[in-house]
């Protein structure tokens, strides 16, 4: 087994993913560089970053590099795909996954602990979890204000696509607990497949004790063993 | 313009007149911001050497030994003036321009440190220089992926109209893998890689080295670069693969007097000459003249010295990462430095006349004639009403609405993050690591600038202390006005001294720094607060034993460790009162050392749960900070003789820790003024005084510290 973690121009949590899948969860794992071939790979990380500085729109120019049609392939066929913060705004802009991501409610980047209920937890990257469990992952992002039209969020809810929501301690997805303004306080959504996971929040940075969480573990940890078993 | 005597030295030695090309490159390479023409002489009195310095002073960046092979480089730099008249771009090249230094030394930046200082927050001007110099440090260091660890905010009436902007970087690299800005051999080609040459940023090392006019503004935007962060991320990687693949001999980041700048100096450094062709610099604007070819500061760019053979490699890594570079002139055997334009030269200068030919000079000094008034203030009535007015004093309150703008949690190694005493980082296994502490106290400075300086070293090493660390090295930001004064001169050569004396009590090297003079301005009539503002990094040999920042359980012992002294001059407490002249300054504690180093062997030796530092404010602020989770009953009258001493002095080297085994640590610490202060207990903190008991509730601190944050959120 193999996981590809793509690699653009201003990506800059390649190495982060790349530390964390070999040498936290213990599995093979390369950086992919967005000009060379996606090939031979079980699953992909699109890490966080500023991919082209974020110019334009954050995500829109890695978006519509060519390498992006090797990951719709890979999601097609069903191998797990994760797009994290600026990996996140590429699968949105890319059209793998609906909606947007705007400018934080209140306008500056923010970098922070966040409390993240899980409300699908039958995907290939959250089974681990307990429905409703809240889990600590913090989020660094400008641009993480979810959005999409009503019909889109009635959809995402009704087929519970739903990953996670900013939430209190206690679990209530607030107004105070929603960092950035985001659509009925989401952090995470998946495609109708339930294969593609896009979220703002950085597991990479939840992986081990000494950072203070090891709550982003298990969604590496779920998408290693949906590999395993496919 | 070249000051008069400069052109008569250049012409003289040169035996003709200077063409316009070289007038630009004397004018940058020997202005006070490249040449250090009026500092040098106190510089040198600083200890730069040590067990672990590899590359002191000198070069990019200074390269300290760690553990194992690795190697940290660190640099720091000021972007003051550039940051006044466009404070985005400013502070943002002022990160780019210290991370290239670290990337040319071939090190991997993985940590930022920014210090700032401006005027009052009530002042919408202050705030808009405030608001968007963090934009600007926030948006650079967010996009390239270095996160910014630690940092300082600091308001002053005399920062109005000149705010300092100071970055520290540090990156890690293996021993072997280093590469400096000395030239190696004649006959090796010159490389530019990175962003096209404009017409930003020409002539900042000159602007550095004026004060700041009215017309600043307006008139000098010319002088700002514009920063590119993608860009820069993409030389980094090309850079540090091409270092990585050992094709680069020398390494030298375009700064300060651009690409004669950094040309000059590297060629310089290894007694070779070089011989530029200005017509191969990918141009921006291809009307751009050759003076400001070799002048212009535009970002991103990276010079390198490669070997005929492997030119053609190091040009395949920058087409890899869509770059543009350039074969730009070669190193020569002959110690001139030769500028080719269209077939014509239009430069040949004696390298190391125009590199180290700046004259020196020491200027004249004149001690200040202040008195200090030593009449003191009357206890205040409601001493709970003042520690809640000190704590949300901008220069006290929490800070998280800034460095909740900076990501400092990319590379995964941020165990400490920033909002305590000092940042650490993870480097070796999950063992050992960094601590990274930085700023300085303008006040104590202004007021005495030896005691100041010397304070400034001890306070950061106090930062380090509170999380383990033993200080390896030091780097340093000399903010000062225009040293033409006397009165200003003074002020730099005693906080110099103050600051090196400290140091080598303290056996850290100073390993690399700037100085920033002309730190003036017009429109005030002000020159700044002496800022001799400093950077200093640790090593913690067991991140296992970092106590936390607060207090995290109950019915442990609360002791002050150091002596409190009727030390209220230039504290935080009296300039609220508006006392500014009044009280004694700090002085220095004559076993500082001692303290230290036993605070450090208390931690590791697994004793300390909790440890916070003492400074701006006082105990009283110190306790305050350190019940957001648990809570405490204290007992202050046993220190000084009044309440508002024993709350509010700033006293140095001064801690508040806890322990479960107070036996253990007083055992420890014999020889150190200890005072039991009390328990952890409940939430909030309780203080008896001598006339009073008095409750803060966690919910009253929490609202006093996030006084910042309201008011620019609002």
């Amino acid at each position: 087994m193999k996981i590809a973690v793509l690699q653009f121009g201003g990506s800059n949590c390649d190495y982060d993913v790349l530390y964390v899948l070999t040498e936290v969860v213990g599995v093979d794992a390369e950086i992919v560089w967005y000009k060379d071939e996606l090939k031979g790979y079980d699953g992909v990380v699109v890490p966080g970053g500023f991919s082209y500085g974020d110019y334009l729109r954050a995500g829109a120019i890695a978006a519509r590099a060519p390498i992006m049609n090797s990951v719709r392939k890979m999601a097609d066929k069903g191998l797990p795909v994760v797009g994290i913060c600026n990996g996140f705004q590429i699968l949105v802009e890319s059209g793998l996954l609906p909606g947007a991501l705007m400018t934080n409610r209140y306008p500056k980047f923010r970098c922070d602990r966040v409390n993240l209920r899980v409300d699908n937890n039958t995907s290939p990257f959250t089974n681990s979890f307990k429905k409703g469990q809240v889990i600590r992952i913090p989020i660094a992002h400008m641009e993480g204000n979810y959005f999409a039209q009503e019909h889109t969020l009635s959809e995402l809810n009704s087929q519970d696509r739903v990953a996670f929501r900013y939430v209190d301690e206690q679990g209530n997805a607030t107004s105070e607990a929603n960092p950035n303004g985001s659509s009925e306080n989401i952090a995470g959504i998946l495609n109708e497949q339930g294969n593609i996971l896009g979220m703002m929040p950085h597991p990479e940075r939840a992986s081990e004790n000494i950072l203070g969480s090891k709550d982003g573990k298990k969604i590496f940890d779920s998408m290693v063993e949906y590999i395993s078993s496919f | 313009m070249l000051p008069e005597d400069d052109y008569k030295k250049i012409a003289k030695r040169l035996g003709r007149e200077p063409t316009e090309v070289e007038q630009g490159c004397f004018l940058n390479l020997w202005s006070e911001h490249c040449s250090y023409r009026s500092s040098s002489a106190i510089l040198k009195t600083f200890t730069t050497t040590g067990e672990r310095v590899i590359i002191g002073p000198g070069d990019d960046a200074a390269i300290v030994r760690l553990e194992d092979g690795w190697v940290m480089a660190i640099g720091m730099e000021s972007h003051n003036h550039p940051s006044y008249v466009d404070p985005y771009n400013g502070a943002a090249t002022g990160v780019g321009g210290i991370v290239r230094d670290i990337i040319s030394m071939g090190a991997r930046p993985i940590a930022l440190m920014d210090p700032l200082y401006f005027g009052p927050l009530d002042n919408e001007k202050n705030r808009y220089l405030f608001e968007h110099v963090i934009m600007g440090i926030a948006g650079y260091g967010n996009c390239i992926g270095v996160p910014v660890v630690r940092g300082e905010a600091y308001f002053h009436e005399s920062f109005s109209g000149n705010p300092l902007v100071n970055v520290v970087c540090v990156g890690l690299a293996r021993e072997d893998k280093i590469v400096t800005a000395i030239a190696q051999k004649a006959g090796n080609k010159l490389v530019l890689m990175g962003s096209s040459t404009g017409r930003d940023g020409m002539g900042g090392a000159s602007f550095a080295s004026r004060d700041l006019s009215e017309e600043s503004e307006s008139e000098e935007r010319h002088s700002v670069q514009i920063g590119d962060p993608f860009t820069e991320k993409l030389v980094m990687e090309a850079t540090l693969e091409a270092i990585d693949m050992g094709l680069v001999l020398a390494c030298r980041d375009l700064g300060a007097a651009g690409l004669v700048g950094a040309s000059s100096e590297m060629a310089a450094n290894g007694e070779l000459g070089a011989h530029i062709i200005a017509d191969n610099i990918h141009l921006r604007d291809e009307s751009l003249t050759p003076f400001e070819i070799m002048i212009s500061e535009s970002q991103e760019r990276m010079v390198l010295e490669v070997e005929p053979g492997n030119v053609g490699k190091v040009l395949a890594i920058a087409d890899k990462y869509d770059l543009k570079a350039n074969l730009i002139g070669e190193l020569t055997q002959e110690t001139q430095y030769v500028v080719e334009y269209k077939g014509e030269i239009v430069a040949d200068m004696p390298i190391l006349f125009l590199c180290g030919g700046a004259p020196t000079s020491e200027m004249d000094f004149i001690p200040p004639a202040v008195e200090r008034n030593a009449e003191k203030p009357p206890v205040p009535g409601d001493i709970k009403d003042t520690i809640l007015k000190l704590l949300a004093r901008p220069n006290i309150a929490s800070k998280e609405w800034v460095y909740r703008q900076y990501d400092h949690e990319v590379q995964v190694r941020t165990m400490i993050k920033p909002g305590m005493d000092a940042s650490v980082l993870r480097i070796i296994d999950d063992t050992q690591g960094l601590a990274l502490s930085c700023g300085c106290n303008p006040a104590h400075v202004e007021a005495d600038p030896y005691n100041g300086g010397a304070g400034t070293v001890i306070e950061n090493a106090m930062n380090l202390a509170a999380v383990g660390a033993r200080p390896i090295a030091l780097v340093d930001c000399l903010n000062f006005g225009n040293p033409e004064r006397g009165e200003i001169f003074y002020q730099f050569k005693q906080a110099s001294l103050g600051l090196g004396d400290a140091a080598r009590k303290l056996k850290t090297p100073i390993v690399g720094g700037n100085v920033s003079f002309y730190n003036e301005s017009d429109e005030f009539g002000s020159a700044i607060a002496p800022t001799p503002s400093i950077g200093l990094v640790g090593w913690v040999r067991d991140l296992g034993t970092i106590p936390a920042g607060t207090f995290r359980h109950t019915d442990e012992t609360v002791i002050l460790v150091g002596d409190t002294k009727d030390e209220l001059g230039a504290s935080e407490y009296y300039s609220m009162l508006g006392l500014d002249n009044n009280g004694v300054t700090p002085g220095l504690p004559g076993n500082i050392d001692t303290v230290i180093d036993t605070l450090i062997r208390a931690v590791e030796a697994g004793l300390i749960t909790s440890a916070h530092d003492i400074s701006n404010g006082g105990l009283a602020v110190t306790l305050c900070e350190m019940v957001e989770q648990i809570g405490a009953e204290i007992d202050i009258t046993r220190i000084c003789t009044r309440d508002d001493d024993a709350l509010f002095s700033e006293s140095y080297g001064r801690m508040v820790i806890t322990t479960s085994e107070p036996d253990k640590v007083l055992d420890m610490m014999s020889g150190i003024d200890c005072t039991v202060l009390g328990k952890t207990s409940g939430n909030g903190l309780s203080i008896k005084t001598r006339n009073s008991n008095l409750n803060l509730s966690k919910d009253e601190i929490e609202d006093a510290r996030s006084s910042l944050s309201r008011l620019m959120m609002d």
